[in-house]
């Protein structure tokens, strides 16, 4: 029944907060395994987007489809609820600040959600965050507490605990964005592992090198529209829209000079 | 100063002083429960039970806690409420009490990071289990030093009770003052015992905050 429908699939997603509109009109669709890198100026409503995904900032108009369910159902309290829980242990999702638990070791950063949500074992939980941490290189920091990491160690704690759900799709906010510069390829480094094992992405990102890098596809986002996408080698090199050609000269020459 | 005259008394304010320790336990238990369920209102989903909350907060703190004790004691019974002095002194100051310790509790919750709820929900968790497991073992530790001021200023407000005659380290006081006309030693013996008091407690809270403090 799924087969011949796209994996994610956002049809006139609208958001407004008062009278300001943020989305207008979005249609988006993801394959599974395909990875999705979403650009564009501060402001243009990538975040937003993002978070009507799992319906963290609910829509005020469209819907948002994975894997054949709607998320952002209108249901009851109660019943939206449950919904609302079941849909989002399926969907992952990695913040700019990591918001990581404070008071929790990393161990427990990461199991903590299966435990609750899915009734593990104490073994199975130690096996598993040995299992995730080790895929994020995090492993020899399993006892340590948050406040103990780098940022990057930090954010690559935050994808493990992510995918300690396993989830379908992850969802990355600017996941380097508030790293110092020199912990950034660390995290990147995770987020190609990722990819190559075929996890569904949608990655909102102001580095354009690691979009071209990783992502099949880049979207590009003004003023709450999708203006243009495509393959990362025809939006980056032969973009069609004014409004692209402008950020992406904006953006690259401030990343020459960064350099 | 008459030294002789505080030997000779200070074991009853000794005694004095262990009342006033029922009184600080008892109102303060009581203020922590008013305000766990004040500060739940306060941040409920629904609107009656924010308005509520809010009134509750606002009424109490906004008359003088003698009032509110005055009320319950010697109004009290001419609408069927019959209390002893110790009862009402413990039910009217620690629901007074409560009212401020409803906005301490309410401030810690709202001032954990508001990506820490996000991020629980994120992964599948239930409002419940996400206020229970990431919002409120951080606001716990948050609370701790204001909750300290408010059981500070509980202590000495236990003085109160001394207006309704119960015999506390206050009344104590007053009434020894009476058959010695000591003022100085009385009122000097009692606020030594009131800071002892303090001082224990406040090294307790500042003991337990260090102990469970996130860096
Ligand atoms: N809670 C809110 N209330 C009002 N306006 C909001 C709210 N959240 C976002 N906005 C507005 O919505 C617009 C889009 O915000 P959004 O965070 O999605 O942008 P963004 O593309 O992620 O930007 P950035 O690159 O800076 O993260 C902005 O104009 C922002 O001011
Ligand atoms: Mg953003």
């Amino acid at each position: 029944m799924t087969e011949t429908r796209p994996f994610v699939e956002i049809r006139h997603a609208k958001k407004s907060y008062g009278s300001l509109e943020v989305l207008k009109d979005i249609n988006l669709t993801v394959d599974r395994g395909e990875i999705v890198a979403i650009i564009g100026p501060s402001g243009s409503g990538k975040s937003t987007l993002l978070r009507a995904i799992n319906d963290l900032d609910p829509l005020t108009g469209g819907e948002v489809i994975l894997d054949g369910t709607q998320v952002n159902k209108a249901l009851p309290h109660r019943q939206y609820e449950k919904h609302i829980n079941q849909m989002r242990q399926q969907i992952g999702m990695v913040f700019q600040h990591f918001n990581l638990f404070p008071h929790l070791t990393v161990r427990d950063n990461v199991v903590m959600a299966p435990k609750l949500l899915k009734g593990i074992s104490e073994d199975a939980a130690q096996k598993l965050a040995e299992e995730q941490l080790a895929h994020v290189g995090m492993l020899e920091r399993i006892d340590y507490y948050p406040s103990q990491l780098s940022g990057g160690q930090k954010q690559r704690v935050a994808i493990a605990r992510a995918l300690a759900m396993k989830p379908k799709l992850m969802l990355f906010d600017e996941a380097t964005s508030a790293l110092d510069p020199e912990l950034v390829e660390e995290v990147n480094q995770v987020m190609k592992t990722l990819a190559q094992e075929h996890m569904t992405m949608i990655i909102v990102t102001h580095e354009m090198e690691f979009a071209a890098d990783v992502c099949d596809r880049v979207i590009f986002m003004d003023g709450g529209v999708v203006v243009e996408e495509g393959p990362p080698t025809v939006v980056f090199q032969n973009p069609t829209q004014p409004r692209t050609r402008d950020f992406l000269r904006k953006h690259l020459s401030q990343y020459e000079k960064e350099k | 100063m008459d030294v002789d005259l505080i030997l000779r008394v200070y074991p009853y304010f000794l005694e004095a002083a262990v009342v006033t320790i029922e009184l600080s336990v008892l109102t303060i238990l009581l203020g922590l429960l008013c305000g766990a369920a004040g500060a739940w209102a306060r941040l409920s989903r629904f609107a009656l039970l924010r308005f509520a909350g809010a009134a509750y907060v606002s009424v109490f703190r906004g008359t003088p806690a003698l009032i509110q004790l005055f009320l319950l004691y010697f109004g009290g019974p001419q609408v069927g409420i019959q209390l002893d002095a110790f009862e009402a002194g413990v039910i009217g100051l620690g629901v007074n009490i409560g009212a401020y310790m409803t906005e301490t509790m309410r401030g810690a919750i709202v001032a954990v990071d508001h990506g820490q709820g996000e991020a629980a929900r994120t992964l599948g968790l239930s409002r419940a289990q996400s206020f229970r497991k990431v919002v409120l073992p951080q606001a716990l530790r948050l609370m701790i030093r204001p909750l300290g001021v408010n059981i500070n200023a509980q202590i000495k407000g236990t003085a109160l009770v001394a207006a309704i005659s119960v015999v506390e380290l206050t009344y104590t006081a007053q009434r020894y003052i009476g058959s010695t006309y000591k003022p100085f030693e009385m009122f000097l013996l009692a606020g030594v015992l009131y800071l002892i008091i303090i001082t224990v407690v406040g090294k307790g809270i500042s003991f337990l905050d260090r102990r469970v403090r996130l860096q």
